[in-house]
């Protein structure tokens, strides 16, 4: 490295950096100051968790012991008894199989959605959907109201839809675009879900699959449904057109250059979102506090429920947060590389 | 594309099949057929999952808990019975028995507080009048009305909770954890990113760090600061002996009580803003940023002229969407505090929770309804004023 000697005044020196690529002692020492107490502020809580798993309640209510080994002796009895005795495993299943069923399905449907909607143009009547709306209602005051049979309710409003189709769609020139039924499907990502889940729940209930896995998933599936659209979006309208147009010419359908040929593509996108939507759907809490019960019930529900009766037993709760953290590192750490590069395509595009 | 005619799927159609299975004629045609059919609507299919899933599970109970809202709901043998009762739920929250539940405890105004909604309102009425004459639109003027009166309500509540013995309710609990919540979470995570941008050894190992907050439940979350606030037995427990407060506890307390809330909301969701400010940051234009620095331009001036025009778009996004989820609050205040001391952490969530709980679902669902107007008010207006403004220049 040939740069010439540094010949400012000392306090220039100390606090003004020469080039982009390296920083002054002071603010060099300031950054690292900062970041290394952040990192602690980060990782102090977690340390904290991992090691009051490894204590038993003698040694929580002593008072605060920090380093194993060396102030108390570590126990794995909480460990023993949280994944062996008590009933964890079942709970976990069910977190696990309903957050990547969920992510999975999401990330399918909402993926697809946002491809058509970047490349294929729609036409939606308005007085199509003001129908659908009135009908809706239609059937949800004779339902409750007039005590229908909801079957039979449903059955006429589809009739009833379908003939309105053929009737007024001719009438009414007003149409929505590809950009209206995207904001739409986006905005219900605005809807807080307390407003939606009592409705599902009653709905869930007369299907009778009120604690199942299956009620999860769908209603999973839906909420994150928008924040796939979202950004998938912004990653299809990304790719160059050339790729999909020879292949059409080549006699592939939309469904094959789709799945071969656009999705691969956007590799890097879809594994952050899907790496954002397992987060979201793997830590939900009030979805599955409404509609699940002990067959169901999914691991944040079963944290919550630690507080009740001898008040919260940390030793045993502090197990249960770590084996909830941990897959979701471990999958984080293999998607890392993906996760950055999707970022930032997402992040360019605002 | 040669590997496009080696798979056949069930979606493959033209011209291949019928080299192939020329033999059975029929067949083919049907199959022919229904490839073709799909093809040609295969738009319309891509879409149809999402909206079907959209409608069943956002339209229809949209609907659905307008009508509860509207109704008393009561069980009656084996099943329950609903009673239209038009907007009783709704007046019951604004002025009745339930206000001090969703509002608050109001208490009259002093000279003070008249000073102070006078003021704001009149610079409301600037807002709006200055709108009206520059560029007026029906459409663009009601929108601006509604968030005008929206923000003109809050404040005529905030004051009225605000005068001495005057308690907020769960409607400006909410707003704080969202307004104060997210501002505090942009700033830490703007300044983090910043920080980790500069030219400095191991800053991957701290992008990696940083980001394992948003992974962990919030559930899992709260109970953490629990253990961690613990006078008595938590880690900084010493601490607290030694300034004498170790039998003090800021669960007692409303105010120490929210803040615990948001400090555990800013621990969880800090990072979320980090890494995508950090993505933006390392985007900006390196050749302005070269010749920014030869000509002497310090820090702050490349912060202010480049770095921050470039970045404003993205932080605009990244702070609409921590809005939106911010409104839905639930989890940390249900579990730290169970809403307590009083309703000093209780979030409007919780609120509509409690009441799903006593079984007032037209109480819940009113409350859940009202949430969606104030959330949705705010995001569209945050949207139309903020995002589109800083992205006026793309």
């Amino acid at each position: 490295m040939n740069t010439p000697p540094d010949t400012r005044p000392l306090m220039r020196r100390l606090f003004e950096r020469r080039s982009l690529d390296t920083l002054a002692p002071v603010p060099k020492f300031a950054t690292y100051a900062i970041l290394l107490a952040w990192t602690f502020v980060v990782l102090f809580p977690l340390y904290w968790v991992l090691v009051t798993s490894l204590k038993i309640q003698i040694q929580v209510d002593a008072g605060p012991y920090y380093i194993p080994f060396v102030d108390f002796t570590p126990h794995l009895d909480a460990w023993n008894f949280m994944l062996f005795q008590n009933n964890t495993l079942w709970p976990y299943m069910n977190s696990i199989i309903v957050a990547l069923t969920s992510t999975i399905l999401a990330l399918l449907f909402g993926s697809m959605a946002a491809y058509a909607l970047v490349r294929i143009r729609f036409q939606v009547k308005l007085a199509a959907i003001i129908a659908f709306i009135v009908l809706v209602i239609g059937v949800i005051v004779a339902v409750v109201e007039f005590a229908v049979p909801w079957q039979v309710a449903i059955l006429a409003a589809i009739v009833l839809f379908f003939l309105a189709l053929t009737s007024i769609g001719r009438r009414f020139k007003a149409a929505l675009g590809n950009n209206d039924i995207e904001f739409w499907m986006i905005s219900n990502r605005i809807m807080p879900p307390i407003v939606a889940v009592l409705p599902i729940y009653v709905m869930f209930q007369h299907l009778k699959l009120l604690d199942t896995q299956i009620a999860l998933i769908s209603t999973y599936t839906a909420v994150n449904l928008p924040i796939v659209v979202w950004l998938t979006r912004d990653f299809f309208a990304g790719i160059p057109l050339d790729l999909e147009e020879s292949a059409e010419i080549d006699g592939a359908s939309k469904f094959r250059v789709f799945f071969t040929i656009a999705l691969p593509l956007v590799r890097s996108g879809l594994a952050a979102t899907f790496m954002l939507v397992l987060i979201l759907a793997w830590n939900e809490y009030l979805l599955a506090l409404f509609l699940s019960n002990a067959n169901a019930q999914t691991m944040p529900v079963l944290v919550s429920a630690q507080n009740t009766t001898r008040g919260p037993q940390w030793w045993y709760m502090s197990v249960l947060i770590v084996i909830m953290i941990v897959p979701v590192i471990v999958i984080a750490a293999f998607l890392q590389k993906h996760i950055a590069r999707g970022l930032l395509i997402g992040a360019v595009k605002g | 594309m040669p590997y496009l005619s080696v798979n056949h799927s069930a979606f493959c159609n033209t011209g291949r099949y019928m080299a192939v299975n020329v033999s059975i004629p029929n067949e083919t045609d049907r199959r022919e057929r229904v490839a073709q059919w799909v093809d040609r609507h295969s738009g319309r299919i891509m879409v149809l999952p999402a909206v079907l899933i959209l409608l069943a599970f956002a339209i229809f109970p949209l609907i659905a808990s307008a009508y509860l809202s509207l109704s008393r709901f009561a069980l009656a043998a084996g099943s329950f019975k609903l009673t239209f009762i038009g907007f009783y739920n709704y007046t019951r929250l604004f002025l009745g028995v339930q206000q001090y539940h969703f509002l608050g405890t109001f208490k009259p105004f002093g000279p003070l507080e008249w000073t102070l909604l006078a003021g704001v309102m009149l610079l409301l009425a600037a807002w709006l009048s200055r709108y009206a004459l520059t560029g007026f639109t029906p459409l663009g003027f009601a929108g601006r009305l509604i968030t005008a009166g929206l923000i003109g309500a809050v404040w005529f509540v905030v004051l009225a909770t605000a005068v001495a013995g005057g308690i907020p309710g769960t409607l400006l609990n909410t707003l704080l954890y969202v307004f104060v919540g997210v501002f505090v979470q942009f700033v830490l995570g703007l300044a983090l990113a910043l920080l980790c941008a500069q030219p400095i050894r191991s800053r991957s190992w701290f992008r990696v760090i940083f980001f394992i907050p948003v992974m962990v439940t919030p559930v899992g979350v709260a109970y953490i600061f629990r253990m961690l606030a613990d006078m008595q037995k938590g880690p900084f427990a010493p601490l607290s002996h030694f300034l004498g407060v170790s039998q003090w506890s800021w669960a007692t307390e409303a105010w120490s009580a929210r803040l615990m809330v948001l400090i555990g909301d800013t621990w969880q969701w800090t990072p979320f803003m980090f890494i995508v400010l950090l993505a933006a940051v390392e985007n900006q234009p390196r050749d302005q940023l070269e010749a920014a620095h030869l000509d002497g331009a310090g820090p702050f001036q490349i912060f202010k002229d480049i770095t921050w025009p470039t970045i404003a778009p993205v932080a605009a996004t990244v702070v609409l969407i921590r809005l939106i989820e911010a409104f839905k609050i639930i989890d940390m205040p249900n579990v730290l505090t169970a809403g307590g001391p009083g309703l000093a952490t209780e979030s409007l969530t919780l609120h509509s929770f409690i009441s799903w709980r006593t079984q007032d679902l037209g109480g819940s669902a009113a409350v859940g309804y009202l949430l969606l107007f104030v959330s949705t008010i705010t995001c569209v207006s945050f949207f139309n004023f903020v995002v589109r403004y800083t992205r006026r220049y793309q």
